[in-house]
């Protein structure tokens, strides 16, 4: 049996939290159905938070306290890519600081794509041997939902990162078996925001109940485990009731069943299944066998065994975690403005070109993507920027690269700019002062005014800077949030 | 070895347009309306400027930019026209380049003009444009505001004011150039506004509400520049002359070093402190008759203040709320209402300050007089306290 498996977790969900009365009432006049199933409350991407930083959060939580030049690997597993033609995975890469001897990939086009990507990592880690096991996968999404759907109350938006390796895997990989269906039970074109449903019965009936079932049975037929055996089954479904009917018929008992987070995050699309993979292995002990399925179109089911080495793993950011730090908020239209479906009129100072030179962005990727400062080589001042003489002693001497992505950071002085146009007003900027002694101009987010003055601490979180609609471009930037 | 620009240079002529919401003249009216003002006050015609700086900031939402806008605007022939630019300071650095080609031997006359016009913009306050292409990927987008509101914060860490104390601080800065601005017919704003209502108006950047702000508006001014011995030629008898003038620039080290704790700017201390030598001022407390500040907003004046070395540092809350910078005052500041009553046309407005301080010294200023000024200062700050321009200016009476 091959050693490969899980050898880490992290898992990240926007603080932003939706209160579903809130959704269901303001379509009340229209939709009073809604509110039937309109109970606890949903994840949402504040302006500047997409997929890629969801990501970056999860997979630097997921790196942190570790070694990551051995990683040989990683994949970006998401239905909502940023871009279609610029490959995400090579986005998250830089910003987590990965080296450039690395092979990346896109896994997209079903709600499958984080178990699919999961499953290439474990069967080509096994495949190449021990040295070469070393991957990573990132798996996110953030779905736009029509507003009035039952999919915008479902619906939530997260990330997870898994560390597949030979060294000491928290969780060993036993198996797996995997299935395609012309099963559509929904879909969404190239270009469009929505998806488009079938009625939810169907889906359960025809699709959940019959094409799971068969490919968990060859899994555990081919694994020689029982059903009855699993301790943790993760089946990501919003259907009410389609977990546990699967794994009644399976014959899992039913304590086994992860929970979905329905009730504080929702769906989060392809990162689901791992999302629950990940609360299991945050909840299991040694030598307990873990299910995971994903569904689409057909069907991945993996077999895990979790170790002893999974009692003393810490992961920096646990779902539990991620789940638990929720700002909840009842403006409805906020979910709206930060996800596209509401226009609001930002006046002219919106009119800002917000164009990017590719140029500069490549020569500064150091500075701007891993947010790498610069230490004088003369007087070992760190500095940001890196420009070409050092800003204490003057020289031109070279500069070594210094991270400041998780260096300690604090207020140095801040304001609350209500003039500027920020699609989140009012928009918090000032001097940050980073222990190191380097010190930028930053914006600062996920702000409490009530707990927020010079000297708060800080920490730094990857989000995107400015939107450029003339060019359906977006650029990204270090900002500092409130450390946790 | 530098003499300095002390009484090299003197002031013959200048113009100032009515500062405002300018909706009927372009930037082109503005210069003219000036530039024939100072033209008659000089007392010579146009062909004897033998060159001129003309200082403009947003070239985007003004006239474009080189030096072309002036000279076709002036129908400045042949004339070299230069044109300026560094950020709020720009109208003190026309004034400058003119001031130092007279005082070379250059040219007989010299035009300092600035002008801006902002109101075209379709909304208040400044535009924010692009810092270049690294800066945009790296700075926050932020308005001028937020970059000064946050010198309120480095000066209540530092000084343990309480964040009461500072704001009526700041208010009875904006409270007092309001009460000046009244009594200036060339102001944009002239209503006097209670503390009250400066207290608890809309917040724009965090502590600075609305009447924490100057202005904005659009605004000419300029000044016809000779040697003090052509002036005396041409019969002048009483003359202003430059007694120094000086710009000190950020180069990295309070945005980027952890060397400056945000509760002051460093490069006025730096300009301020070469101007008075420049000038022979060891005292300035006692010596400078009266000040026009760059109050783009209330906290920059209450800071400028300590900057200026007029009130101690810590000092400037206790200096302003005793009065000492009143039009009855010890030291007069913003004896025409300031940035905050004439708004902020950028290009104009450090020579829209040196306007105040010539007619004061020629006891012109009418029901804004003072008794018996000997030196006036005028100071500009651009960009914001972290990154910045700093000018000082000081004009006085012929020795």
């Amino acid at each position: 049996m091959s050693d490969i498996g899980i050898t880490g977790y992290a898992a990240y969900v926007p603080r932003l939290r939706m209160d579903r009365a809130a959704i269901a009432a303001a379509h009340a006049w229209a939709l009073p159905g809604l509110k039937s199933a309109a109970k606890g409350e949903r994840s949402f991407c504040s302006w500047d938070e997409d997929t890629i930083t969801m990501s970056v959060a999860a997979l630097r939580a997921c790196l942190r306290g570790s070694a990551s030049g051995s990683l040989r690997s990683l994949s970006f597993a998401s239905t909502t890519p940023v871009f279609a033609d610029l490959q995400n995975a090579s986005m998250v890469a830089a910003a987590a600081g990965l080296g450039a001897e690395l092979s990346t990939l896109d896994a997209s086009g079903s709600l499958r794509a984080g178990t699919s990507a999961l499953l290439r990592a474990l069967e080509g880690g096994a495949a190449a041997g021990s040295s070469m096991a070393d991957s990573a996968i990132v798996a996110a999404d953030a779905r736009r939902a029509k507003p009035g759907s039952v999919q915008e109350l479902h619906y939530g938006a997260g990330a997870v990162a898994l560390r597949v390796g030979s060294a000491a895997p928290i969780a060993r990989y036993l198996g797996s078996a995997s299935s395609v269906s012309a099963f559509v039970d929904h879909f969404r074109s190239e270009g469009e925001a929505y998806d488009y449903q079938w009625e939810e019965r169907w889906i359960r009936d025809e699709g959940y109940l019959k094409i799971v079932p068969a490919a968990v049975q060859r899994l555990l037929k081919s694994a020689g485990v029982e059903a009855a055996s699993i301790d943790h089954f993760c089946l990501s479904a919003t259907i009410g009731g389609v977990a546990a009917a699967v794994a009644k018929q399976l014959g899992i008992k039913p304590e086994a069943l992860v929970d979905n987070f329905a009730a504080r995050c929702g769906d989060t699309g392809a990162a689901h299944p791992l999302l629950m993979f990940a609360a299991a292995l945050e909840r299991a002990t040694p030598g307990q066998k873990i299910l995971v399925t994903g569904f689409g179109a057909g069907c991945d089911a993996l077999l895990f065994e979790t170790t002893a080495a999974i009692s003393a793993y810490r992961s920096a950011s646990p779902p539990s975690t991620a789940l638990a730090r929720g700002l909840t908020d009842g403006n409805y239209t906020k979910l709206l403005s930060f996800s596209g479906e509401l226009q609001l009129d930002w006046g002219m100072r919106a009119e800002c070109d917000m164009k990017t030179a590719l140029t500069q962005l490549y020569r500064a990727r150091e500075q701007v993507v891993a947010f790498m400062a610069g230490k004088c080589s003369h007087c070992g001042t760190v500095q940001f920027p890196r420009l070409a003489a050092c800003v204490k002693c003057d020289s031109t001497a070279p500069m070594s690269a210094e991270p400041l992505a998780d260096a300690p950071a604090k207020v140095a002085t801040f304001t609350a700019d209500w003039l500027m146009y920020y699609p989140a007003p009012p928009l918090y900027v000032g001097l940050v002062q980073f222990d190191n002694g380097a010190r930028l101009v930053m914006e600062m987010v996920e702000v409490d005014p009530e707990r927020f003055d010079v000297g708060t601490p800080l920490r730094m979180v990857y989000r995107v800077k400015d939107r450029d609609p003339l060019r359906h471009h977006q650029r990204y930037f270090w900002k500092a949030a409130p450390a946790l | 070895m530098a003499t300095g620009i002390k009484d090299k240079v003197a002031i013959i002529g200048m113009g100032c347009t009515k500062f405002g919401e300018r909706w009927d003249c372009g930037t082109e009216h503005l210069l003219n309306e000036a530039f024939q003002e100072a033209l008659l006050d000089a007392g010579v015609t146009k062909d004897q400027i033998g060159a001129a700086w003309y200082g403009s900031a947003i070239d985007r939402v003004n006239v474009g930019n080189s030096g072309l806008p002036a000279s076709t605007a002036l129908r400045l022939h042949g004339v070299p026209v230069t044109r300026v630019e560094n950020m709020c300071a720009t109208g003190t650095e026309a004034l400058r380049g003119a001031a130092y080609a007279v005082a070379a031997g250059a040219v007989d006359f010299a035009l300092a003009i600035g002008a801006e016009k902002l109101k075209d913009t379709g909304y208040g306050g400044l535009p924010v444009s692009s810092r270049g292409t690294l800066n945009d990927l790296i700075l926050p987008f932020a308005t001028a505001p937020s970059g000064f509101a946050q010198l309120a914060a480095g000066y209540r860490a530092r000084y343990g004011v309480s964040r009461e104390d500072l704001k009526r601080a700041m208010a009875r800065v904006s409270w007092k150039s309001h009460q000046n601005g009244a009594k200036n017919p060339k102001a944009h704003l002239r209503k006097p506004v209670e503390m009250e209502t400066i207290l608890n108006a809309p917040l724009v950047a965090e502590p600075l509400g609305v009447y924490d702000c100057c202005g904005v508006s659009d605004g000419a001014a300029c000044a016809i520049l000779t040697t003090p011995d052509i002036a005396r030629g041409l019969g002048k008898k009483d003359l202003v002359t430059i007694k120094a003038l000086q710009v000190a620039l950020s180069a990295g080290r309070e945005m980027s070093t952890s060397d400056w704790d945000g509760s002051y700017v460093r490069n006025t201390r730096i300009a301020a402190k070469r101007a008075y030598e420049e000038a022979g001022i060891t005292d300035p407390r006692r010596q400078i008759s009266m000040m026009e500040v760059h109050d783009c907003f209330s906290i920059t004046e209450l800071v400028t203040m300590e900057d200026l070395f007029i009130s101690a540092d810590g000092g400037a809350v206790r200096d302003i709320m005793d009065g000492f910078y009143d039009a009855d005052g010890a030291v007069p500041c913003q004896i025409d209402g300031g940035l905050k009553c004439f708004g902020h046309p950028i290009g104009a407005s450090g020579l829209r300050m040196c306007y105040e301080n010539y007619l004061q010294l020629l006891g012109r200023a009418g029901a804004r007089q003072l008794a018996n000024p000997v030196y006036g200062l005028s100071h500009n700050l651009g960009g914001v306290p972290y990154n910045c321009v700093s000018s000082v200016a000081i004009m006085g009476r012929a020795a």
